[in-house]
């Protein structure tokens, strides 16, 4: 078992500390301006902002609650690109304005849709036991 | 907002970004002192940026988006320092490639910097 933030886990901390920062400053923008232009649009900012900074303290923790946490954070979020994301192209209707989830992720070169799958590998991949690790033992 | 400011700003994250990506290559980690005067130079930079975007905000005629514009200012000043804390707590490529993140959120804020001010038209 690898300690979560440690090695392309710190690139993945980056990456969703920047994405957190980015959903919770668009959430609070928009809900704080014109929260009644396109509530579900904004409704969904702000989860994705949630999920991104549960993601984000949950990475840089590490350990067994926190593994259990971002796994359903991490979860979360995949569902959601991909199901706002293809809302967004077939029901042009139900997002007059934009999250962070539109178009999967569009605005932001895509990395949402990316992200929750980079976090799910890392998830898999840092708790299995290191190549080193079981080498040294089988020794 | 003045260009230059952003066009020296931008050339100087490419300069910082094309080294990490050597830094990355060579496996050559944490950053030396040298690359962390480019860093240093960059937030100069950013910090010249935020004064000047806030005076050329409150003098301007046009109808800029000012939260979302001081809170893009405010916030691009603080990539560089998290990416090398990020570098430097991570001794490793991956450390770099952390700091290569936060390089590549200046470039992105960047552009939305100058299209938000764009966007409000002459």
């Amino acid at each position: 078992m690898r300690e979560l933030s440690t090695g392309p886990g710190r690139v993945l901390v980056a990456v969703y500390a920047v994405f957190a920062v980015a959903a919770t400053g668009r959430s609070l923008v928009q809900l704080g301006t014109d929260p009644g232009r396109a509530p579900l649009a904004y409704g969904l900012s702000l989860l994705a902002a949630v999920l991104y900074l549960v993601a984000t303290t949950c990475l840089l923790r590490g350990g067994r609650t926190a593994r259990r946490v971002a796994l359903v954070a991490v979860t979360v979020e995949a569902v959601g690109v991909v199901v706002v994301g293809t809302l967004s192209y077939l029901a042009t209707g139900l997002f007059p304005d934009k999250t962070v989830w539109s178009h999967f992720g569009q605005g932001y070169g895509f990395l949402p849709l990316v992200l929750p799958f980079l976090g799910l590998w890392w998830l898999r991949a840092s708790a299995a036991p290191e190549a080193g690790n079981r080498l040294d033992v089988r020794g | 907002m003045t260009g230059w400011l952003v066009v020296t700003v931008l050339l100087l994250t490419a300069v910082a970004a094309a080294w990490t990506v050597l830094m990355i290559v060579r496996d050559e980690s944490p950053p030396g002192d040298r690359f962390f005067v480019v860093l240093g130079v960059l937030l100069l930079a950013l910090v010249v940026q935020l004064v000047g975007g806030v005076v050329a905000l409150a003098t301007t005629d046009r109808d800029v988006e000012a939260v979302t514009f001081v809170s893009y200012l405010v916030t691009v000043v603080l990539a560089p320092p998290f990416g090398a804390a990020l570098a430097l707590v991570e001794r490793s490529r991956w450390g770099s490639a952390a700091l290569l993140v936060a390089l590549a959120t200046v470039a992105a804020m960047e552009v939305r910097l100058e299209a938000l001010w764009a966007a409000a038209g002459a």
